[in-house]
């Protein structure tokens, strides 16, 4: 039942992207949206990956980007967390635009450490600039670290924690116990 | 297409008001049982940490959901900002048949003799309605009884000394302790003090026809998938259905309490599962919605006989929210502490309840429900990293290696912590929604620190290398699941709304049968005292029916 609704989900998104993509020929529209996902653009993508990343880096497990996080945070931005979608745009846009300005690369093209300092600061509420008033850095960066935890380690249905890597790292399902083991994909 | 006229209506079938609906369907009584929600099933959302009723970042399992209801939040500053049921300000209920009792932690506490008289055994205190109850503890003990033979409760009364005096045993045997909770066990009698097994309302034998408990891992804030826990929809809300006297009606929202020109109470207005209004009347109206939800229902029911809301004459209704400060500490151990037997709880010391020096009350502490690993990604000593690759490694390190002991603290009742209507915002039916605000009693956090001193004390003789407190009680809102004390009980009705058997003062068929009616909550989790005040109202209801009492 529950994949169903998510094809016939995406479907429709698929389309209503078609649609507004034709809209957008018409209009000469600079960047057309067609996208694979649901709500953020391919860019905006690539920066969540970086972002997802380092609030779970990779180690001796895989890190947030190859568990997926970026895929639940997409889905949740067009289900539960559509509240959001605003945040989210005005935030990935900040980041790239300080980085513009400061280091004149994408924030994923950073050296890792560089980008884990631009969150430390994010955190610490201290990144300067109209992009960033009213609190933006530090409301923006627990949205990212709070959802980011939430693709790892909950459950796989929502479009993270692919094939069940922090159970398995956590040590959660080994050995199976019955009555225990209902994590559905 | 009017509705047939009934003799009672429930509105609420949670802990209270599916045992109300029960005691009077049984007694011959002609019932329509009114739940917001529907039937929950433990498929819905299975094991699924994101969307449960412990952790509802993605949405609430048992529901309300997101996109029909809403709350305000009053902040000290008296500025007000609207929460989401999923969000933690909402301070939130089950919106299904059973309510909470589907997918609570099931701990099956009797409330202890000093509880039903705070005000004679502490004085009173400044800034507090501290109170004593209507009555004793002892007239409610054969409603706890019911309680714990009608829905099932497995425990071992005889290993607490603290325990209130009991006129008969648990139906079931006590459940075994897993790992985490025997080190604790052990630790608490080398501490001298008396540790022994949470009551729990779950079966550990089979019993009332369904199955022993699995030992599930996920069971506080889900449902249970072979119906072993007990709550009022797998018990007493079938046996009222099959009385043939009881008419569920599911995803039906009461708005109102309806008044003749007469003054008299004579039934409610609801939106039914097609969220078409219509009405139904009866001769008498029990309300069970829970501390927030009821006291809205009694403040959304204005007429020219009720100006501000039935049994407000006095401005008590919504008064005293209460919820608990939960406190305690975490203790990390150089050995796995986890076996995965759940659902973790198990073993309790009720040593520091009551008569601590200097504070009012106390509560029990327990060790903790097994924490999934979203929940555990926020458990961590002072200072630590909350991302990056060191949160990760300890999550991986230390997930098996921590204990936590905690639990309610009793808070001191404040008549400022309130329910109210919103004068502005109304919720997808547009009925006003809840507006909460106040704070709890300043003295509170002083309890909350006695008791994660004594909880951190208690991981450290069991072995913990690393402890640290998390202390509840700051200033805030309090409320929750177990939101309790809006529609207090009392003799006198200038401070109180209900009288000792939950009915309005001055109205004579509209009755109380939830948490509301608490004067105080106790240092315990409230669900077992609901269910013996559902006991209480319906069996006083059921009684005076049978000797013609009409309730005029």
């Amino acid at each position: 039942m529950e994949k169903q609704t998510k094809l016939t989900r995406r479907h429709f998104i698929a389309l209503s992207v078609l649609g507004a993509g034709g809209m957008c020929l018409l209009s000469r529209c600079t960047n057309p949206p067609l996208s694979p996902w649901r709500f953020i653009t391919t860019q905006e993508s690539t920066l969540l990956d970086a972002l997802v990343e380092q609030i779970i880096p990779t180690d001796e497990w895989p890190g947030g980007h190859d568990a997926g996080v970026t895929n639940f945070i997409d889905m949740q931005l067009t289900g539960p967390y559509t509240r959001y979608q605003e945040t989210y745009r005005k935030g990935l846009q900040a980041i790239q635009e300080t980085c513009k300005t400061k280091f004149q690369k994408r924030f994923e093209e950073l050296p890792f450490e560089k980008q884990t300092q631009f969150l430390e600061t994010m955190e610490a509420g201290k990144m300067e600039g109209k992009l960033w008033k009213n609190g933006l850095d530090r409301q923006f960066f627990r949205l990212i670290r709070d959802h980011s935890l939430q693709g790892f380690y909950g459950s796989p249905r929502h479009g993270g924690n692919k094939n069940n890597v922090s159970y398995k790292m956590m040590r959660l399902d080994y050995p199976v116990i019955i009555g225990q083991n209902r994590y559905n994909n | 297409m009017g509705n047939k006229h009934v003799n009672a209506i429930v509105v609420g079938a949670g802990a209270g008001g599916g045992i109300v609906a029960k005691e009077l369907s049984v007694a011959g009584l002609s019932v329509v049982l009114f739940e917001r929600g529907g039937w929950a099933t433990y498929d819905d959302t299975d094991t699924d940490e994101l969307k449960s009723q412990r952790t509802t970042v993605l949405g609430n399992a048992y529901g309300p959901d997101d996109l029909r209801y809403k709350r305000v939040i009053e902040n000290q500053d008296g500025s007000t900002y609207t929460v989401l049921p999923s969000e933690g300000g909402y301070n939130n209920n089950a919106a299904c048949v059973g309510s909470g009792t589907v997918s609570y932690g099931a701990m099956a506490w009797r409330f202890m003799q000093e509880d039903f008289k705070l005000q004679t055994t502490y004085g009173s205190i400044e800034g507090s309605t501290l109170a004593d109850w209507p009555f004793t503890y002892e007239d409610l003990e054969p409603c706890y009884e019911k309680a714990e033979w009608e829905i099932g409760v497995a425990g071992d009364a005889t290993q607490n000394p603290f325990g209130a005096p009991r006129n008969k045993p648990y139906p079931m045997p006590p459940f075994s302790h897993n790992k985490e909770a025997q080190l604790l066990y052990d630790a608490a009698k080398r501490l001298g003090y008396h540790p022994f097994p949470i009551p729990m309302l779950r079966n550990s034998v089979p019993y009332g026809g369904r199955p022993a408990c699995i030992r599930m891992r996920t069971c506080c804030g889900y449902a249970c998938p072979v119906n072993a826990k007990c709550g009022t929809q797998n018990t007493v809300i079938p046996i009222a259905i099959a009385t043939g006297n009881c008419d569920l009606r599911i995803n039906s929202v009461v708005s109102e309490i309806n008044v003749n020109e007469q003054g008299k109470i004579t039934g409610v207005t609801y939106f039914d599962e097609k969220n078409r209004k219509q009405t139904q009347t009866a001769d008498l109206v029990v309300i069970s919605c829970s501390a927030t939800e009821t006291a809205r229902l009694l403040l959304n029911s204005k007429s020219k006989f009720f100006p501000n809301g039935i049994g407000n004459e006095n401005d008590w209704v919504g008064r005293n929210l209460q919820g608990h400060a939960y406190t305690g500490a975490y203790g990390i151990f150089e050995d796995e502490v986890y076996d995965d037997l759940g659902p973790g709880a198990s073993v309790a010391i009720s040593d520091f309840n009551h008569h601590n020096p200097g504070i009012m009350g106390g509560g029990v502490l327990c060790n903790e429900f097994i924490r999934m690993p979203y929940s555990f990604t926020g458990i961590r000593p002072p200072g630590s990293a909350s991302w990056g690759t060191d949160h990760k490694a300890f999550q991986r390190l230390n997930f098996k290696r921590v204990a936590q002991a905690v639990g309610p603290y009793q808070e001191i009742p404040s008549f400022e912590a309130r329910v109210e209507v919103d004068p502005v915002v109304k919720d997808f039916w547009g009925i006003p929604v809840v507006r909460l605000s106040g704070s709890r009693h300043a003295k509170d956090i002083e309890g909350c620190r006695l008791m994660s001193e004594k909880a951190e004390n208690w991981l450290k003789e069991a072995g913990a290398v690393q402890t640290w407190q998390s202390v509840g009680g700051g200033r805030g809102i309090s409320g929750g699941q177990h939101q309790a004390g809006t529609c207090r009980m009392g003799n006198d009705p200038k401070t109180s709304v209900t009288d000792k058997y939950g009915r309005i003062h001055a109205v004579p068929n509209l009755f109380v049968a939830d948490g509301s009616l608490n004067v105080n909550n106790g240092g315990f989790n409230p669900a077992l005292t609901i269910m013996a005040l559902g006991f209480r109202v319906g069996g006083y209801i059921a009684s005076e029916w049978s000797k013609g009492n009409r309730f005029k």
